[in-house]
């Protein structure tokens, strides 16, 4: 596939028209036209379900469109395998990363390599995945084994098995979601140098200051349709937002007042938590924390530092090595794992809004259930917290994300509990529903409940809380007043960096040649 | 229990020996649902497959032993049918679990039901089957090795089949963790989504490894009755299906564990046999059968096994759900 440079840098590295693609009952693209140049950092904006996965698997050949045709630097393609779009230079850092855990780094790149023979060889392919490594930054050692690198290193990974599959267009599905703020510049340092050497990026992602930070144009989808393409340079956050939900929404830190209550003694109170994980290792560590009514406590960290695990600890699933946890009053509990620990997805709905009052009165009686009582109340219900939902008798697993949490989230706060703990609750959702779990759950503080928030959406975080621990390798490593919190030392914390010496840019660098 | 008659050389080496011999076929089985496992198929169905292969390649080798009179040629082709109907189970089984995606535990006690019922049907159908013998492989014994005092006779005084199962140990151990093949299998047992966004087909891998996992199994039973007992009865396999899935667990997929805990159960099967034979009235024999069970549900508690399964092992795999 050889053209002439004049050639292809007038013709888009990407060119969709007018892709169509229907699943049963759903329009997930309609229509849609979306162009990319070579060398360009393309955000694709839209909530969730606007359909920015599907185009996106299209393009990497995971689904064939009904309609519309797809182009690349002025070749018509047609992808019908992931093999096709591999051949044709597009490459896809997925969500949830492509890895196999038990494989090293260079096992998994030469999976995907259509090699000749029985086997690679091992020692040119380190070589070669050495210097990639190098020349683009990346601090990835071939060697090592995937489940003993973070994160950040896994999408690295990612990034190195593109980047040796000689790739025109990289699109990225949400890169920044398990990432810190530092590894969140790094990231985009690697990717502004790879766009300077001429390749296409695309950028999907609900972080709209990341988008503005990075990109150099924005592609806005809604309900499968494309709203329109914008310069970054002639946009702001607004602007971008009302695009993307189609209303205006305000996600700035809500004005707060001080809660006045009888008894200013914490709700719920850790002390000296301890406790062990696989292996006997340990995940949490002293913990001490105090949460008074009327406040929200939130928890910041990077995933996978213990915030599962001081979950389960608080409610009761994870015995405690050392410590004592008190609560003063219920709890409610909005999980972080939504259709495992949060709702029977083959529950109805009604099912669901009830399970924490199936043995009371008037839901049930002398043991035997009241089913005409139980919808009336999941129908009061349905309409309070304006769940959308084609019935209270719809399986509530088949309910969208933002739908199912507001099951969850009506059903624990619906009786007002005097201590929520709330993980991950926005987790997934788009915007607008966001916007609604946060409105929620500032109206129990206002009534004095006493929140912990255990949250790795670091805006949220400072969004939401009074003030802010942070979690790093199952110890609290800092706490913080949320009203004067400074993003790049929370960042700095949330890496397990507690001395801040230097300009957070400079040691990012220097940690990422050094690792 | 006559001690004085179990404890002598002679014993000893004819138990070693024939432990040898009676492992092949559960080893064959093994090496086979190894392949199948570790690319995320539970092939419960070795039972009826080994059962079908045994007739198969008992049937085969009969007829053309009769009308042909090639001694051994007509066992090779025997052999060969054995591995050709192990496969087409193989192919029932893949269709059941892989497109359709039916659970494959149920697939597979369905696939052990109707080999054990086919295979009883023409047993039945047929009583010259059961009345029928067939002349089995001699013992090739390698030059100069087989003549070493004891080591000779228990490892080198063997038929063809059991060097060839000894070879396809090592031939499967050095596919599954030296090549490019085997870590695309393996892949598709850990993580087939990976497989899947890196071009490769997860659909096209597993249908090739329960196939071949098949073929073996098929190839195992067809060795049992052909090579072994030069008989074909109701139920012949015994179990040695069912075993072979306890011992894949007990290998924790690694073809050199396999051929030891095969050997195991070879071993206490032949001791098992010995003992029958010689009418012990204070050890009933079925102790000495649960030997292998035994040790296999010892190991099977014990944690690391858990750590080593295929991730995705026994889960049908659906793209674009992720």
């Amino acid at each position: 596939m050889d053209h002439s440079p004049s050639q292809s840098t007038l013709l888009p590295a990407v060119d969709m028209r007018g892709i169509t693609k229907r699943f049963p009952g759903v329009m997930a693209n309609q229509q849609v036209d979306f162009v990319v140049q070579a060398g360009e950092i393309h955000a694709l904006l839209g909530e969730n379900g606007a359909g920015k996965t599907t185009l996106m698997n299209i393009l990497c050949g995971l689904y064939e469109p009904d309609e519309g045709e797809i182009w690349l630097r002025g070749q018509s393609v047609r992808f019908q395998r992931p093999a096709d779009a591999i051949a044709a230079g597009v490459g896809m850092v997925h969500q949830h990363f492509m890895l196999v855990e038990r494989f090293t780094v260079a096992e998994n790149i030469a999976l995907g390599q259509t090699g000749r023979g029985w086997r690679d060889d091992a020692r040119s392919l380190h070589q070669r995945l050495r210097a990639l490594s190098a020349h683009y930054g990346l601090g990835i050692d071939p060697t090592a084994p995937v489940w003993q690198l973070s994160v950040g290193e896994r999408q690295r990974v990612e990034i190195l098995k593109a980047l040796d599959r000689q790739v025109d267009v990289l699109i990225l599905d949400e890169p920044t979601a398990v990432l810190t703020p530092q590894e969140t510049k790094g990231l985009m340092t690697i990717l502004r140098d790879l766009a300077a050497q001429g390749t296409a990026i695309i950028f999907i992602s609900h972080k709209l200051n990341e988008v503005l930070a990075l990109c150099d144009r924005v592609t806005v989808l809604r309900d499968g349709q494309r709203v329109g393409s914008v310069e970054v340079a002639n946009c702001d956050a607004h602007h971008l937002t009302e695009l993307m939900v189609g209303r205006e929404v305000n996600l700035d830190r809500p004005d707060r007042v001080v809660v006045e209550v009888a008894d200013r003694s914490p709700l719920l109170s850790l002390e000296q938590v301890s406790t062990v994980g696989h292996h006997r290792l340990p995940v949490l560590q002293d913990i001490n924390l105090q949460v008074y009514p009327g406040e929200i406590v939130g928890i910041a960290g990077v995933d996978g530092n213990g915030q599962r695990e001081l979950e389960e600890a608080i409610i009761g699933l994870r015995s405690l090595t050392q410590g004592q946890i008190h609560r003063n009053g219920t709890l409610a509990h909005i999980p972080s794992d939504r259709y495992s620990m949060g709702l029977i997805p083959e529950f109805s709905v009604t099912e669901n809004l009830l399970l924490r009052d199936i043995d009371r009165f008037p839901f049930s009686q002398k043991g035997f259930l009241r089913p005409a009582q139980m919808v009336k109340q999941a129908i009061a219900l349905v309409q309070q917290y304006l769940i959308r939902t084609p019935s209270v008798h719809t399986p509530s697993g088949t309910l969208s994300g933002g739908n199912a949490q507001k099951v969850i989230i009506a059903r624990e706060l619906y009786r007002n509990h005097p201590v929520i703990l709330a993980a991950q609750p926005t987790r997934g959702l788009d915007v607008g529903a966001m916007e609604y779990v946060h409105a929620q759950l500032m109206a129990q503080r206002d009534a004095g409940a006493a929140i912990l928030l255990i949250s790795t959406e670091l805006d949220e975080i400072l969004r939401l809380c009074d003030r802010i621990a942070v979690l790093y390798e199952g110890q609290i490593v800092g706490l913080i007043d949320a009203a004067t919190a400074d993003v790049n030392h929370l960042g700095l914390l949330m890496a397990g960096k507690t001395q801040v010496t230097d300009d957070p840019m400079m040691s990012e660098k220097r940690s990422l040649q050094t690792s | 229990m006559p001690w004085d008659q179990i404890l002598t050389t002679t014993f000893l080496i004819a138990i070693l020996t024939a432990g040898i011999r009676l492992a092949v076929p559960v080893l064959l089985a093994v090496l086979g649902e190894i392949i199948t496992q570790l690319s995320g198929v539970m092939n419960l169905g070795l039972e009826g497959i080994m059962l079908v292969g045994g007739l198969a390649g008992f049937a085969t080798t009969y007829a053309l032993q009769q009308t042909t009179g090639l001694t051994e040629l007509s066992i090779w082709l025997g052999l060969l049918a054995g591995l050709l109907a192990g496969m087409l189970m193989g192919l029932v089984m893949a269709i059941l679990s892989i497109t359709c995606r039916t659970d494959q535990v149920i697939a597979g006690i369905t696939l052990v039901l109707l080999g054990q019922s086919l295979t009883t049907y023409f047993y039945r159908e047929y009583p010259a089957l059961g009345k029928a013998r067939v002349t089995g492989l001699a013992p090739l014994p390698i030059p100069g090795l087989s003549q070493i005092p004891v080591v000779g006779d228990v490892l080198f005084n063997h038929s063809l089949v059991v060097y060839l199962s000894a070879l396809l140990v090592m031939l499967c151990w050095f596919l599954l963790y030296r090549t490019r093949w085997g870590l695309q299998i393996r892949a598709t047992g850990e993580h087939p989504a990976v497989v899947d966004t890196s071009g490769l087909s997860v659909i096209t891998i597993r249908y090739l490894c329960t196939l071949a996992g098949s073929a073996l199994a098929g190839f195992g039973g067809a060795v049992l009755t052909v090579v072994q007992l030069n008989l074909f009865i109701e139920g012949v396999t015994a179990g040695r299906g069912w075993i072979a899935i306890a011992l894949v667990f007990f290998s924790r997929w690694q073809p050199g564990l396999a051929l030891f805990g095969a050997l195991l159960f070879g071993i206490a099967d032949a001791i098992q046999f010995r003992i029958q034979a010689l009418g012990s009235e204070t050890l009933p024999y079925e102790f000495l059968l649960m030997l292998p069970y035994l040790l296999t549900l010892l190991v099977l508690v014990s944690r690391r096994i858990r750590d080593q399964t295929p991730t995705a092992l026994g889960i049908p795999y659906i793209q674009g759900k992720r």
